[in-house]
């Protein structure tokens, strides 16, 4: 693959939790228009670096750039236009539950300062890009597991963003609705043309999406590659995982 | 210093912190746009408009109980004809801005720990930061004022059912005479009675909704931790009353 600029950089991040050490000075790169997944055991930190990308935490030490940005010298009004260029969906779809599905769909437009028509417009082009064309009354407790992901992923795109971040989309959910789900993320990026970066455990799912594949462990990336380097990785611990082993060097 | 002390004299300067840090962006993000009037419009009902009823009931049965506590004490001097100036008095200076305000502080101060903290365990606080809108200003800002305004609107109502309260026991359980108890009612208040009553209630309000919110805000650990931080809303907010109301009333006259 050629090198495509990158989009997002980040050098050295580190950062613990009350004395527990979670990135350790962790390197990677995303480059513009990939779909990058990130692999790796549960409580890992996955989802903590995740959110060291768009700036819901910030590292200890080192770095995160995007778009040749320190997140770092923004203040919190300068991050909060900033984030404009990212969509983030949450493993639970983390919806509004006080509002319907289209109201949660609506409501970046909105904090936007779209008009009316246009809103109601993108709305549904948003649900139909997702499949979840009449749903749209429905409050979130109303939905299935695989139903609010997919508003979630709805309200995501909402604002047509560069990067799209997934946490754990499928996590939870039976392996049809996982499809479905995998087939939804494909999809979305084949008409969006985003960077993607997914954060998952399922490597049926990985393998489906990811043009690369990294593996965090102990707070840093050990390997990363194309699916097929990943495969043929002769690191024990990226064996143990894909291949779902309760023995190896991962469980010592 | 002491193992067990340093740990909670630090927590107790973080939160002190967290308090102004927050008090702080509140006033920083109100001339923003966009201006959610419809939020601040529903936050007031939900705050002010439902707790009428109660925060009514109360007032008069305190207003009750002042005429029969200084009934009994007065006659003792021969001075029952000053019971509607001390009803009258109290009520506007300390016992409606405190009551209503420890009222709201259980209503209101919980459930904005509670919303606040389960919207932050289930992620949507963080969905809210993703959508590039700021959590204080979408949610603590019209609730901040939603409560400044409402808690001296809810006084000015607990102020006037008080007073009746007193006159209803006195009138009708002591047989004190309706014309010169009314008079009485009015002749010793004066206007910085009831102002400063209505200034103190509404830095209560503020003072409410902030430490709702924080708890809220601040939340972890889950269905648990939004348990706590609803119990501690209240907790912390009742006593940011209290003392506060020393100190404001010190200020005040």
């Amino acid at each position: 693959m050629t090198a495509k600029p990158v989009q997002i950089r980040l050098r050295g991040v580190a950062k613990s939790f009350g004395g527990k050490r979670v990135l350790a000075g962790l390197d990677l790169d995303v480059h513009e228009g990939e779909s990058l997944v990130v692999i790796g055991g549960s409580g890992t930190g996955k989802s903590v670096l995740l959110k060291h990308m768009i700036g819901l935490l910030a590292p200890d030490a080192g770095t995160v750039e995007v778009d040749g940005v320190r997140l770092a010298d923004l203040d919190y009004r300068e991050i909060t236009t900033f984030r404009r260029r990212f969509g983030m969906a949450f493993q639970e779809g983390a919806l509004f539950d006080s509002m319907t599905v289209w109201e949660n769909v609506a409501f970046p437009l909105r904090r936007a300062g779209w008009p009316r028509e246009r809103i109601a417009a993108r709305v549904g082009e948003c649900l139909d890009l997702v499949h979840l064309e009449g749903a749209e009354k429905k409050l979130p407790a109303q939905l299935s597991g695989g139903m609010r992901r997919r508003a979630g992923f709805a309200r995501a795109i909402a604002l047509t963003p560069k990067i799209l971040l997934f946490d754990e989309p499928t996590t939870g959910l039976d392996p049809v609705i996982k499809a479905v789900i995998d087939g939804v993320i494909v999809d979305l990026r084949r008409s969006l043309g985003s960077t993607t970066v997914t954060i998952s455990h399922d490597m049926k799912s990985t393998f489906r999406i990811a043009d690369r594949i990294g593996m965090l462990h102990e707070g840093r990336i050990i390997a990363i590659g194309t699916p097929e380097e990943i495969r043929a990785c002769p690191d024990g611990r990226v064996q143990q995982f894909i291949e779902g082993r309760a023995d190896g060097p991962l469980s010592d | 210093m002491s193992g067990w002390l340093r740990p909670r004299i630090e927590a107790f300067f973080v939160e002190v912190g967290r308090f102004f840090v927050l008090l702080w962006r509140v006033f920083a993000w109100t001339p923003r746009p966009p201006y959610d009037f419809r939020q601040l419009g529903t936050q007031m009902v939900r705050i002010g408009v439902d707790s009428v009823p109660v925060v009514l009931l109360t007032a008069l049965f305190t207003g009750g109980v002042m005429a029969l506590q200084t009934f009994a004490t007065l006659k003792r001097f021969n001075a029952e004809g000053y019971v509607g100036s001390l009803v009258a008095i109290s009520m506007v200076r300390e016992l409606a801005p405190v009551l209503s305000a420890l009222i709201l502080a259980g209503r209101c101060g919980s459930a904005m720990g509670a919303e606040l903290g389960t919207m932050r365990v289930t992620e949507q606080i963080d969905a809210l930061e993703v959508l590039a809108t700021d959590p204080v200003h979408y949610l603590m800002v019209p609730r901040a004022w939603a409560a400044t305004l409402m808690l001296p609107a809810l006084v000015i109502l607990a102020n006037g059912i008080g007073i009746a309260g007193g006159y209803v026991v006195s009138v009708g359980l002591f047989g004190a005479n309706p014309v010169t108890y009314m008079a009485n009612t009015f002749q010793f208040m004066d206007w910085n009675d009831v102002s400063s009553g209505l200034v103190k209630s509404a830095v209560f309000g503020l003072l409410i909704a902030i430490v709702g919110c924080q708890k809220g805000f601040y939340t972890t650990g889950g269905a648990e931790g939004v348990g706590r931080s609803t119990t501690r809303a209240v907790v912390l907010a009742s006593i940011t009353i209290l003392v506060s109301d020393f100190f404001l009333t010190k200020l005040l006259y």
